[in-house]
């Protein structure tokens, strides 16, 4: 099986590692680093629950190679946690009552995240629009919509 | 759901990629982006022995205006499509579709080159292209060629790129202050594929259109344009008359039938869109809608 040597940063620390050239970025994360938040269900870019930073931009990491990520910054929902910038998010998924089997969450909360640093105030349909790519197959999204809306400022409730 | 066993080679210069590309006897692609082709690889439907990763490719990913024209490189992502003033401005009708193309994860990572290689019939740049009379430049170790768009499309992922060419940048007309444009695209969530969807272009002629360019797409396997309809809306000042017409010439269009949507169905929807487009057309401040 042909392997391929890449660094990479991920969660602010270097990361050396042999990958398989088959291998996608979900793969690193979670069966060799563990870093078993980024969600994997489609594995072909449908569900968005591997939702990942690459390069500072989300990123679908079922839909890029490991071998890809040589000299990338990856950020996980694990890094994204332990910096505390999507905490205000995080405690209004937990006001809000915004997950039921948590599976879509990760990708949810990153995709959100950027999605207000983008557009601070969005409307309501626009962060339908822009959740639109995740995948819930619980909540019936109100809640989602309604934990996004309570973060960004402006929004009516 | 997982690729199959691939060899994978990082190309670090355009040179060094068309080297790997005239090697024969090995089937290579090119990977970008990846977002389309990612998902053919998981689900088996390509199978190549080696990627070639033009991903970091530096000068790939200029956006620039050069004379006239806009030149998108092969690695421009639809984000930066999206969100480039320079875009917005010499090109909107491409800033308008922008935001259809997939969901914002995809969009982050997608590129144009990638977009016009790929050429599934429902994605919405190969219209635009058509419809803004780019040009395509392709490069190969012996050389390098411009393709318009009208030709580059041959068929259901068939385009006019040889084994050993790579798509190098897009060069498209800078739209001057007397452009119009309309994007309308039908699809049945947002970021789905496109059911049938209309990217129009033209220049305003006192009441008149002029250079109308009606580029439909999802409705076939490859970007069509709908000349005739595009000659009956151009030939007198904005009327519901001429609309109508215009949407009765459709009828000799082919339309596709698949398994998202029926060949009426979509027919229906190129209508409605050429509607929707014909009146956006006629208003000064013509922008993209839905």
């Amino acid at each position: 099986m042909p392997m391929i040597p890449i660094t990479c940063t991920i969660n602010g620390e270097t990361v050396e590692a042999t990958v398989s050239t088959r291998d996608t970025l979900a793969d690193l994360l979670r069966d060799t680093l563990g870093l078993t938040a980024t969600h994997v269900g489609c594995e072909h870019g449908v569900c968005g629950a591997c939702t990942i930073l690459f390069d500072g931009r989300t990123a679908r990491a079922c839909l890029v190679l490991a071998a890809q990520a040589d000299g990338a910054e990856i950020e996980t929902l694990e890094g994204a946690t332990a910096s505390g910038r999507i905490a205000a998010l995080q405690k209004a998924f937990h006001d809000h009552a915004a997950l039921q089997c948590g599976f879509c969450t990760p990708g949810m909360l990153l995709a959100a995240a950027e999605f207000l640093e983008d557009h601070p105030a969005p409307s309501r349909a626009e962060i339908r629009e822009a959740l639109s790519g995740n995948l819930c197959r619980c909540t019936g999204y109100q809640a989602i919509v309604d934990a996004v809306a309570a973060v960004a400022k402006g929004t009516e409730p | 759901m997982k690729p199959a066993e691939v060899d994978y080679v990082r190309a670090e210069t355009v040179e060094h990629a068309l080297a790997l590309l005239a090697e024969t006897g090995v089937d290579s692609k090119v990977l970008a982006g990846g977002q389309s082709l990612m998902p053919l690889l998981a689900m088996r439907l390509a199978g190549p022995e080696r990627l070639i990763d033009i991903g970091r490719v530096p000068g790939l990913d200029r956006l620039e205006i050069v004379g006239d024209r806009l030149v998108i490189g092969a690695l421009v992502r639809h984000h930066r499509v999206a969100t480039d003033p320079l875009v917005a401005r010499a090109a909107p009708l491409l800033a308008a579709a922008a935001p259809h193309v997939a969901h914002p994860a995809i969009r982050n990572r997608g590129t144009f080159g990638g977009s016009l290689s790929h050429a599934d019939p429902a994605s919405e740049f190969p219209a635009c292209a058509l419809a803004l009379g780019a040009d395509i430049v392709l490069v190969s170790a012996a050389g390098r060629r411009t393709v318009p768009a009208e030709t580059f499309f041959e068929g259901l992922y068939q385009t006019a790129l040889g084994p050993d060419e790579l798509l190098l940048e897009v060069s498209i007309p800078v739209a001057t202050p007397d452009a119009r444009f309309a994007f309308v695209e039908f699809a049945r969530r947002s970021g789905d594929y496109a059911l049938a969807g209309l990217a129009a272009a033209a220049r305003a002629d006192g009441d008149r259109l002029a250079d109308l360019r009606l580029a439909f797409f999802g409705i076939g396997d490859v970007p069509v344009l709908a000349a005739e309809a595009a000659a009956i809306l151009a030939s007198g000042p904005h009327a519901e008359t001429a609309i109508a017409a215009a949407v009765a010439t459709l009828d000799a269009i082919e339309v596709r039938d698949s398994a998202a949507a029926g060949a009426a169905y979509r027919r229906h929807l190129a209508r409605v869109a050429l509607r929707r487009a014909a009146r956006a057309l006629a208003r000064p401040e013509a922008a993209a809608c839905r």
